[in-house]
């Protein structure tokens, strides 16, 4: 795979994921493009800039660890493996989302694609699953470092507040989470149905480093994850700030497009949109 | 009585002690091997790790459902980690996190329950733990022990650690009598014949092995041979033993400190069904929590003792055709 640090370069990437989001899901029927789409720029500039791995070696001891703890959000997942070139993870399967055989699960399943970190879906687990695989890193000296991506309504289960509390008590410093701030979950808007603000300060209150950006900005995230690597004896957390539904405006902030797939026509000007 | 060894039936250490004092052996062996408590480690006994490995120690806080997740991260990235709280902590609270971080994608997590059953005693219903066996069982791909003796703690425990895959194995808080010989070999699905007997099958796992030896001495002076096998591997169990048992007894009883109708004795009965249908008794824990008592008290109350096995054991010979 080509990595690069161009912004122009890496926002190409995106639409070409978000294209394939929304195809997959179309194909499938069913399936979150709401949250897949928010959470594009994060994703692409992980896989394509900032985590180091090698997708001709899935399970190189040196890699960096992405899980995506929003495991609803599969497509976006699939799509960046995809095109960043996984053996186990062919761009042209992806319109077999969802079905027999396929490899690519509703929500991500190592046992389908090992290349995978985890497997995630049901919600509030992956910040832990993480902190083991950043203890073990720091154990044997390697240099690996992890990323997890959680949702914004999955911070409402306790479990992230228990991982968050480990891992800085434990100065995790080589983790980093990144909460895909989109504003909506599925049964209507976070504030309306439990309100997480203040939601940096609550990541400040338990001792990890913490940023706040616009979850769209490469230039921003690219800032952030370099701030978080330089971070020493405290993890991070990356409050990003983004738009459910990013780059189709008929999705873009609509509750509706959190579990629903879009239709034939619906999928025709969603392609126009994106580019 | 024909058995393979002298029972004496001395009393040995909490199972729980001879796991805390394995683990320092195997993590002197195996520098892979690292550890998480949630703040019980002077009751589970992992302190003694914790003392001598201290880099590989992870003290998780009360907060097991994190601690379970955590350890499977661990073994992701290849360390052989032994999961550890009372047992009714680790899998209620943590069961979640045992089925989707665990389970499912078969990592190499060890999950050792400690004060299990109600042996724990004064402490009450709250701590005890009386069906984490239904839980274990209900995880595809779970190896799951419950050892009834320090010697077949240490041994279960070492051999756990070079097991790939999922573990949990069930300890408890009392010390226990001795049922084994210091040389025993266990196998993970393989039951041991502790007496020799051809009327009747007593099958048992945890402190309830010595009760079923207790019970087959009382039998054996009434004229009924009664055989022992500790299944200490709940699952998957022993069918070819239980196969055998059934052929050659015509009758079997399970005993054990756990729900009677969700531990060993129904998959006992779902092998005797399908491989060789024959008179059945349970003994365990009905349909309900215990309370505040000592152990021996509770044992009793709730019918965990060698009287009500070997009653059991009458009944099914009794109805044997």
């Amino acid at each position: 795979m080509q990595k690069t640090s161009n912004v122009a370069e890496l926002q190409a990437i995106c639409r070409r994921v978000r294209r394939d989001i929304v195809e997959m899901i179309t194909a499938a029927k069913s399936g979150h493009p709401g949250g897949s789409l928010s959470a594009v720029e994060i994703m692409v500039t992980l896989l394509f800039d900032v985590a180091r791995h090698d997708p001709s070696n899935p399970k190189w001891a040196g890699r960096d660890h992405v899980i995506l703890s929003k495991g609803h959000a599969a497509p976006v997942l699939y799509s960046v493996m995809a095109e960043a070139g996984y053996p186990d993870t062919p761009k042209h399967e992806l319109n077999t989302l969802r079905k027999l055989g396929s490899m690519y699960q509703g929500h991500p399943d190592v046992r389908f694609i090992p290349s995978l970190e985890a497997s995630t879906g049901s919600l509030g687990q992956g910040l832990s699953v993480g902190l083991g695989m950043a203890l073990a890193a720091r154990l044997d000296g390697r240099p690996s470092r992890t990323f997890v991506i959680l949702g914004d309504g999955e911070s409402q289960e306790g479990q992230i507040w228990e991982a968050a509390m480990f891992g800085s008590y434990h100065k995790v410093d080589n983790i980093v989470a990144i909460v895909d701030y989109n504003k909506i979950q599925l049964d209507g808007f976070v504030k309306d149905i439990m309100d997480l603000e203040p939601l940096a300060a609550k990541w400040r209150a338990f001792g990890w480093h913490t940023l706040e950006l616009d979850g769209h900005d490469i230039a921003a995230l690219q800032a952030a994850f370099a701030e978080a690597a330089a971070t020493r004896g405290r993890p991070t957390a990356i409050v990003a700030h983004t738009v459910k539904g990013k780059g189709v405006s008929f999705m873009e902030n609509n509750p509706k497009y959190h579990g629903i797939a879009p239709t034939d026509k619906e999928l025709e000007l969603a392609l126009q949109e994106i580019g | 009585m024909p058995t393979k060894t002298k029972y004496e039936l001395r009393l040995g250490a909490a199972t729980r002690e001879a796991f805390g004092k394995t683990l320092v052996e195997a993590g002197r062996e195996n520098k892979d091997i690292v550890v998480c408590d949630a703040d019980l480690s002077k009751s589970t006994y992992t302190n003694l790790f914790a003392k001598e490995f201290p880099d590989r120690f992870f003290e998780c806080g009360i907060a097991e459902a994190n601690m379970v997740a955590i350890g499977a991260g661990l073994a992701s990235a290849g360390k052989i980690p032994f999961v550890s709280s009372f047992s009714c902590f680790a899998m209620n609270k943590g069961f979640e996190q045992l089925r989707v971080t665990v389970a499912y994608p078969h990592t190499n997590v060890k999950v050792v329950g400690t004060h299990s059953g109600i042996s724990i005693g004064e402490d009450g219903p709250s701590q005890m733990s009386i069906e984490d066996l239904a839980l274990a069982c209900a995880l595809p791909g779970f190896t799951v022990l419950s050892p009834a003796d320090e010697v077949a703690t240490t041994a279960i425990v070492k051999a756990a650690a070079k097991h790939h895959g999922p573990v949990f194995i069930r300890t408890g808080r009392a010390k226990v009598p001795v049922v084994h010989a210091s040389d025993e070999q266990f196998t993970f699905g393989k039951a041991i014949e502790l007496v020799e007997g051809t009327d009747v099958t007593l099958i048992a796992h945890g402190l309830m092995v010595a009760e079923a030896i207790r019970a087959a001495e009382t039998l054996e002076a009434e004229g009924i041979s009664a055989r022992v096998l500790d299944m200490f591997t709940v699952k998957p169990v022993d069918r070819d033993a239980i196969r055998r048992a059934a052929a050659e007894t015509r009758a079997i009883v399970v005993a054990e400190e756990h729900l009677v109708d969700s531990g060993l004795g129904v998959r006992v009965a779902q092998a005797v069904a399908e491989l060789q249908p024959c008179v059945m008794e349970f003994v365990g824990v009905e349909n309900t929590y215990a309370e505040s008592a000592t152990p021996d008290q509770l044992l009793r109350k709730y019918g965990l003792v060698a009287d009500k096995v070997a009653e059991a054991a009458r009944r099914a010979v009794s109805r044997r055709r």
